[in-house]
């Protein structure tokens, strides 16, 4: 069974490159030329990477060259390992085999995680909420600035004396966006963070981080479980099946991006239906 | 039990300006048809003494002094046993808390000794220390202990552990960890460690005083037994209700100071 599967994966991965069109190809490397020149991110290659919880190995080599400044969204059913290999960059857990690199040496600051709850401190006022995510510059003379302009831009700056317990669950989210992005990060990794919102704040969400990114030139890496989320943000979308990589999907469409859109549409029901054959085929 | 208390009190039924008055009215209450009932003759004085009479007694002992002497030497053990207690408490709750070798080493002791009832120590007690400051000061500090030791060790660890990690991933040192983190995490269990220690405080004294003491609340409860002046006596019980009550508002409101964050203390 094992074997069968391992010999049969290659195949399907062929079939999917060819299924998603030799043109995107191109219009990814012209699209990556143009934001390389503007992006503060940084590119991320994984090599050979395996992670194994006891006798349950969650990844199984993973290999991934991501080029700095881009968008790119992890999908795959759960427990397939998407959050892991999130955690694994974001270095919250420990690497069994292989690299993670990102082409030169990194603060902690550079890298920065936003989860599915907003993970603020109750007893701290919005700002200092916000002020926790500089890290080491906590104590620097312009803390107090460089949190309110990051609440500016998450467009919370009149509750910056607020608790987080008067905020709705958006609102603490975006607190947890303003303290992801006040260290200006070079990857930032989103663990499902807007899995637990209502359906019209995730889309003033999804359009939130999606200027922010633009703005700002990080590498983003996004791991959801709702496909059309992918397809709306990412400029690629990876499918994990049973740790490994089973399709590299890229999205080519103009941002900003039309939601509902023809182009989106069919791309979200052929990413669709792979998650689904792969459920067929166990 | 405090904040659950007031987190399921409904908002409604708090009346705006009244606030503060509604809660004396069924002490008010009580203390009006017990003197109906003394002095319509329903209940004997020789039985229960009329609140005017109590009134009275508390008056003279006023004036001579004793009162207020006897009244500052049980605040003042209550208040050092306290703190000796509960210092001890809360170092061994933040230890247990914090390191797994600490908790593994002295939490089974710890529970062991918790099962003693503390005021059954009183006889080795005397024999230890006699009649003086320091046995009552011992008990005191012992009962006081348990709570908050027990607080405390919960308190840290029913703290979040994804704002934990959260703490960690922003790169916060131990210290800050703590400071930021896990104290504040763990303040509403401490202080509903410490109005449970606020009553076991009261308990032990009056006790310890009643048995061995030349001074004191208790002491005074038993020398007007002695000389058969109920009046005296119940006017000690009543101080307990009082000292006791006045306990617990300054912890709610240093709860209220410190906790203004929590929802169920943020004025709407």
């Amino acid at each position: 069974m094992q074997t069968a599967l391992r010999t049969s994966l290659p195949e399907t991965e062929l079939a999917s490159r060819a299924s998603f069109a030799p043109h995107a190809r191109v219009a990814r490397e012209e699209r990556q030329e143009e934001r390389r020149v503007q992006t503060t991110g940084l590119p991320l290659s994984i090599r050979g990477l395996r992670k194994s919880f006891g006798d349950n190995e969650v990844l199984r080599g993973i290999d991934l060259h991501i080029p700095a400044g881009q968008f790119v969204a992890i999908v795959g059913k759960s427990g397939c390992g998407k959050s892991t290999l999130l955690r694994l960059i974001a270095g919250l857990e420990k690497i069994d085999a292989g690299s993670i690199g990102f082409g030169q040496d990194v603060q902690p600051e550079d890298i920065r995680v936003m989860f599915q709850e907003p993970r603020l401190l109750p007893w701290a006022r919005v700002l200092a909420n916000v002020e926790v995510g500089l890290g080491r510059d906590r104590a620097s003379k312009d803390a107090h600035a460089r949190a309110e302009k990051a609440l500016t831009e998450v467009g919370l700056a009149d509750k910056r004396d607020q608790w987080p317990s008067v905020l709705s669950g958006g609102q603490k989210q975006r607190v947890a966006l303003g303290r992801a992005l006040v260290s200006r990060p070079r990857v930032l990794a989103f663990d499902e963070p807007l899995g637990a919102l209502d359906a019209l704040t995730r889309i003033s969400m999804q359009r939130l981080l999606e200027r922010v990114w633009r703005d700002q030139g990080f590498t983003a890496i996004l791991v959801t479980h709702d496909v059309s989320e992918a397809v709306a943000l990412a400029d690629r979308v990876l499918v994990i099946e049973e740790g490994r990589i089973a399709h590299d999907v890229v999205v080519s469409a103009a941002r900003p991006r039309q939601r509902g859109s023809a182009e989106l549409a069919g791309l979200e029901g052929s990413i669709l239906s792979h998650l689904l054959s792969a459920d067929d085929r166990t | 039990m405090s904040l659950i208390d007031s987190i399921s009190l409904p908002r409604s039924v708090r009346l705006p300006r009244l606030d503060g008055l509604v809660q004396w009215i069924v002490p008010l209450a009580i203390i009006a048809i017990w003197q109906v009932a003394c002095v319509t003759g329903f209940v004997p004085t020789r039985v229960l003494p009329a609140p005017s009479d109590v009134a009275l007694a508390g008056w003279k002992l006023l004036l001579s002094g004793e009162l207020v002497r006897n009244i500052w030497v049980s605040f003042w053990r209550a208040s050092i046993g306290f703190l000796i207690g509960g210092s001890i408490g809360f170092a061994f709750g933040l230890a247990n808390g914090l390191s797994q070798l600490s908790a593994k080493l002295t939490d089974t002791t710890l529970q062991m000794v918790r099962n003693v009832p503390h005021l059954a120590l009183i006889p080795l007690v005397i024999l230890w220390f006699g009649i003086d400051e320091s046995a009552k000061l011992f008990l005191v500090a012992l009962g006081v202990f348990f709570p908050i030791y027990l607080n405390t060790l919960h308190g840290i660890r029913t703290v979040d552990p994804q704002l934990i990690e959260m703490g960690r991933i922003y790169g916060m040192t131990d210290g800050e960890l703590f400071r930021r983190v896990i104290f504040p995490g763990a303040l509403p269990s401490i202080f509903v460690g410490i109005r449970f220690a606020l009553g076991i405080m009261w308990l032990t004294l009056i006790v310890a005083e009643t048995i061995a003491a030349s001074s004191g609340l208790g002491y005074m409860a038993m020398q007007a037994r002695e000389f058969m002046l109920i009046d005296v006596v119940v006017l000690s019980i009543l101080i307990y209700a009082l000292l006791g009550k006045l306990a617990d508002s300054a912890s709610r409101v240093l709860e209220r100071l410190t906790l203004s964050w929590h929802p169920a203390f943020q004025k709407r």
